[in-house]
């Protein structure tokens, strides 16, 4: 919707294409609070959030296709073939010169992290909990273990004591939460939660519903030790094991990807490297706020815009997340144009420097006190001049 | 008063605070500033929150409601709280803002819709 309404106000004629019959994608299932902090300075809802940019597609009059499906996308010389499916129009094709993909992500499934065990009933991710508890009124279990400390988890943790489920615990692979502190303290302190670090699901149990999961020590090499296996009873078992950008619909288009972000290259206007095809908010890569997402739908949807009309510069020179950075947005830069970075560090580390530097200059630095992988960072660039061939932004001990 | 440790969660240093001592003569180690101080007042004398959750509705395209308190309630008067909401089903279709009860469990604070219910979750072609 930011994308939609910015590329509007930028004089494009717009359409907005949705497989869901209700605008505003997952926010609609996230009723907790917090979103909203740095757009709004104001800790809004999800549906609260979403509500705010439904209204600003409604005032803007701009065309939608809800309960839509892209079937396929093919890209000619100066414009993309959509073929499209829904109740109404059966499937249809639409063109257009410019496409902004904002699919959003997907979660990691049970499949993806190895458990072994039998395939009862009562394994959910923690998303789809969210879905049944939130829109749909369903409690998808009594006695719940969580794995994985990412956001959704702990939220989700809270979600079910408050319905009245007992959490018996979330288990966390890693030495430290892969969520934010804020989730650590009202999310599990707050409800008496116990957090489990080092720790990990070995084992499912259960033949027609989960019975119970069996529970593991760590070592340093992130394997269970043995003879540390425990047996931990429970009804459910909810896995919140990380996102990934979902982007199978760009798939014939072959747009250049990042492995590190699992979503297209962009550069700062958010065009990958299909001429024309711009990515944004968590299909480029998984965000930690809103804010953010709405702001790269925004410049995302400005830059279509701007290519419809003619503007069709292309970023080149690349940006390359050096030292202790796990990975920077955009990889690709225009000269000569501002840009909006972001980045996580690669670990937690405390007073360090972030420097990005083109050929041994120094074109910005920042002061951290602490860094945090689940904490995404945000920097602006000034426009570089023509001459500048890479940029390196790294991160090093404080000076 | 027994210690307590807290994780501070104003800004990202996460300090540890320890909150020790009675009334007015509470103590803090572990943070690095004032903000850490304030905090740690307000959760061991009187922690709140804004409680989201959902409301049973009478319409089957929409059968829960979104709801949050307008504003922050007592961190211990949740589950009574919840006990409150439980009771509820709502009859009309709601917008974000809309009050359903006012004075949760003597709180002074309102509950409020947080979604749009006008359009159905199982509704087809909506148009914005």
């Amino acid at each position: 919707m930011a994308a939609a309404a910015a590329a509007a106000e930028h004089g494009a004629e717009v359409l907005l294409v949705d497989r869901e019959s209700r605008p505003g994608g997952i926010l609609k299932q996230c009723i907790h609070d917090g979103f909203g902090v740095i757009r709004y300075e104001e800790k809004l809802t999800g549906p609260e959030y979403a509500y705010r940019d439904v209204e600003a597609v409604r005032a803007a009059g701009l065309k939608v296709l809800n309960n839509t499906f892209v079937l396929d996308l093919k890209k000619s010389e100066d414009s993309f073939s959509l073929l499209l499916q829904n109740p109404d129009q059966g499937a249809f094709q639409v063109s257009a010169t410019a496409l902004v993909a904002a699919t959003g992500c997907r979660e990691r499934t049970s499949r993806q992290v190895f458990i072994h065990g039998d395939r009862p009933a009562g394994i959910f991710s923690a998303g789809t909990a969210q879905n049944l508890i939130n829109l749909h009124g369903y409690l998808p279990g009594r006695r719940v273990a969580v794995l994985g400390s990412g956001d959704i988890g702990m939220i989700m943790a809270r979600r079910l004591a408050l319905e009245g489920a007992e959490v018996v615990g979330v288990y966390e692979i890693k030495s430290e939460p892969s969520g934010l502190t804020r989730n650590q303290v009202q999310c599990l302190e707050d409800y008496n939660i116990p957090l489990h670090l080092n720790t990990t699901v070995t084992k499912v149990h259960g033949t027609k519903r989960v019975t119970g999961i069996s529970v593991a020590a760590v070592g340093a090499d992130l394997k269970p030790l043995a003879g540390s296996e425990t047996f931990v009873s429970c009804d459910t078992l909810l896995l919140s094991v990380g996102l990934i950008p979902e982007n199978d619909i760009l798939e014939p288009l072959g747009p250049e990807f990042d492995a590190k972000t699992g979503g297209p290259v962009v550069d700062q206007r958010m065009m990958t490297s299909v001429p024309g095809l711009f990515s944004c908010g968590n299909a480029t890569h998984v965000n930690d706020m809103v804010d953010y997402v709405s702001e790269s739908g925004f410049i995302a949807g400005k830059s279509a815009a701007g290519y419809v009309q003619g503007g069709g510069k292309r970023g080149s020179l690349k940006v390359n997340a050096g030292k202790n950075l796990l990975y920077v947005v955009p990889q690709r830069l225009i000269t000569g144009e501002e840009a909006v970075i972001y980045f996580r560090s690669a670990k937690t580390m405390d007073r360090v420097t972030l420097v990005a530097q083109a050929a041994g200059k120094e074109l910005f630095r920042e002061k951290y006190l602490k860094i945090r992988p689940p904490e995404m960072q945000k920097i602006v660039l000034q426009p570089l001049p023509p001459e500048v061939e890479s940029v390196e932004i790294s991160l090093g001990e404080a000076t | 008063m027994e210690k307590r440790e807290l994780t501070c969660i104003q800004c990202p240093l996460s300090c540890r605070i320890t909150v020790s001592g009675e009334g007015d003569q509470l103590k803090f180690t572990g943070n690095q500033c004032k903000q850490g101080i304030e905090y740690a007042r307000q959760e061991v004398t009187n922690p709140t929150r804004t409680l989201t959750t959902t409301v049973a509705t009478a319409f089957p395209d929409f059968p829960v409601l979104p709801v949050r308190t307008a504003g922050e309630v007592p961190l211990g008067k949740i589950f009574e709280i919840m006990k409150v909401i439980r009771a509820v089903q709502v009859e009309q279709r709601l917008k974000p803002g809309d009050v359903i009860l006012e004075n949760l469990a003597g709180t002074g604070t309102a509950l409020i819709a947080t979604a749009d219910m006008c359009e159905g979750v199982n509704a087809t072609a909506v148009k914005l």
